[in-house]
């Protein structure tokens, strides 16, 4: 299963990148979405899939699975939802301010 | 010593002040005690009894750099120049440089550049010497700069810095090297270590970097193009920097260098063709001149280029006749400047065809002129000092020993030798009569020129004193000083050659006259054969090179730079992209990093498999979608397929953070999609598509390969069984994620927490802040 799981993160991050590498803004926001799945996907890989119980700790209960990429997961679930949303808002005033999504469109001064 | 150094740099900094505050003296006044008084001082050392001494002062003592100070021959003969031209230069700049000058910042820089060649002579310690090596480019190019508000100027500033800066780097390479092999950072020290030196396989490249640093700061070819384009300075640091010192510190590193690398063979064949090819290029150029720091500016270079040969003999009687020539130079071409500098102060020109018949209108400065040019020339007159290093060079150039391509060689420098000082009589030739015989052509001239003030001619005189004196009496000079400077660089004792200039027979006679008659031949004829000009230097000139080499750096930097920073943020990201394909893929493929051998994992369930395949089908359709609500609801698919996951392995926690995060993302997206732009098609050209798919799935490939392997490659157990353990003992909670995350781990939930917090504020802040149409940005 955790080869199933590899290629899927795999996958995950090869639309997230293919939307990344779009022109318009929301898809770029997407592609980020996408990326940090598969990420948090890679982390519970590493750390063994389904070896024992929930990381709670009950009386007589020996076996559980491994609590700490799961700790690191949550943090990162917050943060990159913490970077979505600004990234969104974001990207909602680069295209009221801009008056265009167009990345292609969306340069610097200088290159203008 | 110490204080001969510091003392100039301390006055540079009251300058200012001093400039300031009395403005109705020159502030040349101020400046002229200290190289005065250090000349005396050094002057007090000079004597038959003198012996090497040495003085060290800390400075970071743990990298063995000190300010390791010593005072031999060598370095008491460029401290003398240095002190002694150093006060005629601050005399001269009082009565050249009016008092309407920004006097302040000329002294500042003049101090500075003698603080900074005092501590080049002086230096015992390779970092100390390359400290004070850049100290000297960096005040000559500010002085080279000084009338800043001339485009020469700052064209000759640049030009000299780059150049200068250049050799002045591989030099520290070089001096590291040395510092590296012989694990010492003292001068004398390496001395000691000859052997160690001449057989390290770092050899050459010392050879090389000391070289290239020594040639471009004394202007040898092809490096000399700097030189002349330097003469855009006050003509007083013209006589000073480019003629007695500064030039000289290249010559100074290969005399001081020399008992080391005089052991190899490639030191005569290098630093000899160096100089004889740039003595007879440098009188060849000199020649055809118009401008009279320019034919000085030649001459410079094709002198320092006989010295250098001089010194790259390496035989006795030749380091003695390259170290007596250092002198010599100094005197008649200090005071050639200075001539020149007067011509330019009284006429208004400098420019050679417009001057003429200056003789009976300024008798003084053509007197000094007489003298000045025809020791240049080596003239055979028993009072002018040029003509008896010509002689020594002549007489050095004709016992030149040597196998295979030194032996070669040896066979030809005397021819050389005699051809550059054929172009050194007709330019020296030129430049006297030229300017101060012939037709007096009033009309060209900007001002009617007459007699220099007194003060203008002082040290030309003394200068011209001195020229006469070594060439009457040079055995006073010799026994006291020129031998032990002889000594100091050959580091053997010279006894026998002191006599040496009684040469009144022999080849180096012969030489001598044929350089005069046929010089006198051609100089009477230029009109004839001055055509030649126009044929070779138009092709050859390396200041085109220069100038080429300069804009086309310039050009295709900007071209590169321009070809990838072309400000599409999607061009960088794919950048980006690559790089870290080919770096991870490389490192895996170096380092046999690959491991396929999917053992240890857990069995495949129907459930799972369901929810994978859901999310690769939502994640696929993200990319073809072309409805933007339904890529947003979509992404919502592949973010529950990733909470159903989480349930289905074990991670409570995770799953319920990940459905409510997903929801109110999902919301967020919803709430933006509103307000972004209508959604247009977008072209996108086949070759854009092919690209950008290629590197996803490249990307997503590597992604897979790297977490199969290293899944495949456990190295040791993971730390979890402690938590697990001292979770409830530790911790007193029963949900172990929940006490890593507040008790175990809890500075990063703190901080997970304040980015948050700075998102939400980030947030609020882009909403609330809205800056009015037409604005400025």
């Amino acid at each position: 299963m955790e080869m199933i799981t590899s290629l899927l993160a795999g996958i995950l991050f090869a639309t997230g990148i293919y939307n990344l590498l779009q022109k318009q803004l929301l898809r770029i926001v997407i592609g980020t979405a996408l990326i940090s799945h598969g990420a948090h996907l890679f982390i519970l890989t590493m750390g063994k899939l389904k070896r024992g119980n929930p990381p709670i700790i009950v009386e007589g209960v020996e076996n559980y699975v491994d609590p700490l990429p799961q700790a690191l997961i949550l943090t990162s679930i917050v943060i990159s939802f913490g970077v979505t949303s600004f990234l969104l808002v974001l990207a909602y005033r680069a295209a009221k301010t801009n008056d265009t999504d167009n990345m292609d469109e969306l340069r610097g001064n200088e290159n203008e | 010593m110490l204080t001969a150094i510091f003392l100039p740099l301390i006055l540079a900094c009251f300058i200012p002040f001093l400039s300031k505050w009395k403005d109705s003296i020159h502030t040349g006044w101020f400046v002229l005690p200290i190289p005065f008084s250090i000349f005396v001082y050094l002057i007090t050392q000079v004597g038959t009894q003198f012996s090497p001494f040495e003085r060290s002062y800390s400075w970071i003592p743990s990298l063995q750099i000190n300010f390791d100070l010593y005072l031999d021959g060598l370095s008491l003969l460029f401290g003398l120049l240095i002190s002694g031209i150093g006060s005629l230069v601050v005399l001269y700049s009082v009565y050249y440089l009016h008092k309407s000058e920004q006097l302040g910042h000329f002294y500042v820089y003049l101090l500075m550049f003698m603080a900074a060649m005092f501590g080049v002579v002086f230096s015992d310690n390779v970092f100390a010497l390359y400290t004070f090596w850049e100290l000297t480019s960096l005040s000559s190019f500010l002085l080279i700069g000084y009338w800043n508000h001339r485009k020469g100027s700052r064209y000759g500033a640049l030009k000299s810095m780059l150049i200068t800066v250049f050799g002045g780097l591989s030099l520290l390479g070089g001096l590291l090297l040395l510092t590296i092999v012989t694990d010492t950072t003292s001068i004398q020290a390496m001395m000691d270590q000859k052997e160690t030196i001449i057989n390290s396989p770092q050899f050459g490249w010392i050879l090389g970097f000391i070289f290239l640093g020594a040639f471009t700061k004394s202007a040898q070819f092809p490096f000399h193009i700097w030189l002349p384009d330097a003469m855009e300075a006050p003509t007083p640091v013209s006589a000073y920097l480019h003629s007695a010192t500064m030039v000289k510190a290249g010559i100074f590193l290969i005399a001081r260098f020399l008992p080391i690398f005089s052991l190899s063979e490639w030191f005569f064949i290098i630093v000899s063709t160096v100089g004889i090819v740039t003595l007879c290029w440098g009188s060849y150029m000199a020649v055809r001149q118009t401008d009279l720091k320019g034919i000085l500016a030649f001459s410079t270079i094709s002198q320092l280029g006989m010295i250098m040969a001089m010194l790259g003999f390496g035989t006795k009687i030749a380091v003695f006749a390259a170290v007596f020539h250092i002198l010599n130079h100094a005197t008649f071409k200090g005071s050639l400047f200075m001539v020149a500098g007067i011509i330019d102060h009284e006429t208004g020109t400098r420019d050679i065809r417009k001057l003429g018949g200056l003789m009976t209108l300024m008798p003084i400065t053509a007197t000094l002129a007489v003298f000045g040019t025809f020791s240049m020339a080596g003239v055979p007159l028993p009072f002018l000092n040029g003509f008896y290093s010509k002689e020594l060079f002549f007489d050095a150039s004709l016992h030149l020993k040597g196998e295979g391509l030194a032996q070669t060689l040896a066979a030809i420098i005397p021819y050389l030798a005699v051809f550059g000082s054929i172009f050194t009589f007709v330019y020296s030739m030129y430049l006297f009569f030229g300017t101060f015989r012939g037709e007096y052509k009033e009309k060209e001239l900007p001002q009617k020129p007459h007699e220099a003030p007194i003060g203008m001619l002082i040290s030309p005189i003394i200068l011209v004193l001195l020229v006469i004196t070594i060439g009457l009496i040079p055995e006073l000079f010799n026994s006291a000083l020129i031998d032990h400077v002889a000594e100091a660089v050959k580091g053997e004792p010279m006894e026998k050659h002191i006599k040496f200039w009684h040469g009144w027979d022999g080849t180096p006679l012969h030489m001598s006259l044929i350089v005069v008659a046929l010089g006198a031949l051609l100089v009477s004829f230029r009109s004839y054969w001055s055509g030649v000009y126009k044929a070779v230097p138009g092709a050859l000139s390396l200041n085109k090179a220069y100038d080429w080499l300069v804009d086309r750096t310039e050009k295709y930097s900007s071209t590169i730079t321009n070809g990838y920073m072309n400000g599409s943020l999607r061009r960088y990201v794919r950048l980006l992209l690559i790089a870290i394909l080919l770096g991870t893929i490389g490192t895996m493929l170096l380092t046999n990093g690959l491991a396929l051998n999917p053992t240890d994992v857990e069995d495949v369930t129907f459930p799972e498999m369901l929810v994978v395949i859901m999310m690769v089908l939502a994640a696929l359709a993200t990319i073809f979608t072309n409805n933007r609500i339904a890529a947003i609801l979509i992404l919502g698919v592949v973010g529950y397929g990733l909470a159903i996951l989480f349930v289905l392995y074990r991670a409570p926690d995770l799953a319920l953070t990940q459905l409510i995060i997903e929801t109110v993302t999902v919301a967020l997206f919803l709430l933006v999609f509103m307000h972004l732009p209508e959604l247009r098609k977008r072209h996108e050209s086949a070759g854009t598509i092919l690209i950008n798919a290629s590197i996803a799935i490249l990307f997503g490939a590597m992604m897979t390969i790297v977490g199969i392997s290293s899944y495949n490659s456990k190295w040791f157990e993971p730390i979890s069984d402690y938590f697990l353990e001292t979770s409830v003992k530790l911790g007193g909670g029963h949900n172990v994620v929940n006490v890593i995350l507040v008790d175990m781990r809890g500075l990063d939930t703190l901080f997970e927490i304040t980015v948050l917090g700075i998102a939400a504020l980030a947030i609020f802040n882009m909403i609330k802040l809205r800056r009015k149409k037409g604005a400025k940005e």
